[in-house]
């Protein structure tokens, strides 16, 4: 009876994905717009509940992907871990847009052996090798994760705003540099490529160790995929949207989770 | 005799050509502040669509020091950088300069001028952004009508890093 409670509550547990559920993970930006002969800019990584404080647990950067203004990759610098933060710098040597995301995607899960539940994190690849063909009880769920932002050196451009057609991303309608307080900003959000209806964004705008409310801004996106926000100040704000479906692309796994993050910095008028 | 009348005749012909005249004057005020800097200033026309209809002016640091070449703080002159700045390759000839001292600064273009030589006839604004280092920012905004028809004048004035800023259009 006891065991299998605790057996059922560790189960349970295994819906988490890679990111602590309910804490929300962000990369923040030291400067957004910059200009200059050789900007440099630093980026915090934590995973946290307050916007932005870090406070709990690094975002860990073993997936960080920076995208230049002509499309390539490029490294970050002064890689440093904290205790509660992770921190990288980045050149901007080129004019343009860059976008830089830290993209998680795994399965985990768990199943019986021995009567005692076994729990695995991997891959698809891994998943074959090390998971028994004949695991008892077997549930195994596939995460899918992205958190990112975005910063121009001189003039905004698209290239590195290109999706990629996995997971969860966001076409930006408006640049995403470009954000002033007061105006509406409108965004597309694609699922594995497709504008996705009736996902549900969460806006929150920073500093909230200075107030009494989240003011959090909930808005759905349309039959296009579309949604937009007007910002009610100036700030850092986080966005974030998830949403459950079976598309896995691993046929064990029953179910996916896909998260989006982004960091936008709207600047006052 | 007859070479006297010649230039009379000459003189009516060719009309004395007072050439349209746009005179801009911009006040720096003097500051009471431990650490002052001179601010960054852009002086620009926008027309009725608000976009940009040309940049009259930009002061800034155009010399490097230890904290950056000058082009580095551009962008918190916000909206013009947002509606002109960022596409901007600066130094503009005639257009560009080092940031200016306190004081009233006038700048003065004719319609033959490039600035105004192609400027269509609406409503325009004259907006001029200062921001300071570890100051603050400002934008003030002054209407008109180009070309005049009769002498115009307008004025604005700022609060905290503006004095006056005022504008005279001669027909």
């Amino acid at each position: 009876m006891k065991r299998s409670l605790i057996l059922a509550a560790a189960i349970a547990s295994l819906a988490v994905p890679f990111t602590a559920a309910a804490h929300k993970a962000w990369l923040r930006p030291s400067q957004t717009v910059l200009a200059g002969t050789d900007p440099w800019i630093t980026v915090d990584a934590a995973v946290s509940n307050d916007l932005f404080y870090f406070n709990h647990v690094p975002l860990r950067l073993d997936n960080l992907a920076i995208t230049a203004p002509d499309g390539s990759r490029i490294e970050p610098q002064n890689m440093a871990t904290g205790q509660y933060r992770n921190t990288f710098d980045v050149q901007l040597t080129q004019p343009g847009t860059y976008r830089i995301a830290v993209v998680n995607s795994g399965l985990s899960g768990s199943w019986e052996e021995d009567g005692k539940p076994k729990r695995w994190r991997g891959t698809p690849a891994s998943f074959a090798t090390e998971v028994p063909k004949d695991a008892k009880n077997l549930k195994i769920s596939q995460s899918v994760g992205r958190v990112e932002t975005f910063v121009t050196n001189g003039s905004p451009n698209e290239t590195a705003l290109k999706t990629t057609g996995e997971g969860m991303e966001l076409v930006p309608l408006t640049h995403p540099n470009d954000l002033f307080a007061g105006e509406a900003a409108r965004f597309r959000l694609l699922v594995d490529g497709e504008p996705a209806e009736g996902v549900e964004f969460e806006i929150v705008r920073g500093e909230t160790r200075y107030r009494n409310a989240q003011d959090e801004i909930k808005v759905v996106t349309d039959a296009k995929g579309e949604f937009a926000v007007t910002w009610p100040e100036a700030g850092m704000y986080w966005l974030e949207a998830t949403r459950e479906d079976d598309k896995t692309s691993l046929p064990q796994a029953g179910q996916r989770r896909l998260s989006y993050v982004a960091t936008l910095e709207v600047l006052p008028q | 005799m007859r070479a006297k009348l010649f230039i009379a005749v000459s003189g009516l012909l060719t009309l004395p050509a007072y050439a349209a005249e746009l005179e801009i004057n911009v006040e720096i005020p003097k500051l009471n502040v431990a650490e002052y800097h001179r601010p960054y200033v852009a002086i620009w026309l926008e027309g009725a669509d608000q976009k940009v209809a040309g940049n009259l002016a930009v002061w800034y640091q155009m010399k490097d020091t230890a904290e950056g070449h000058g082009t580095k703080w551009l962008p918190d002159l916000r909206q013009w950088w947002r509606k002109s700045g960022r596409t901007l390759q600066v130094p503009v000839d005639g257009v560009t300069g080092p940031t200016r001292p306190v004081g009233t600064h006038v700048l003065s273009f004719t319609d033959a001028q490039p600035q105004l030589k192609d400027l269509a006839p609406g409503e325009y604004t004259l907006v001029v952004e200062a921001a300071r280092e570890v100051g603050g920012r400002e934008l003030v905004k002054v209407p008109f009508y180009w070309p005049a028809k009769t002498p115009q004048s307008g004025q604005a004035q700022g609060s905290s890093e503006l004095g006056a800023v005022g504008l005279a259009v001669k027909p």
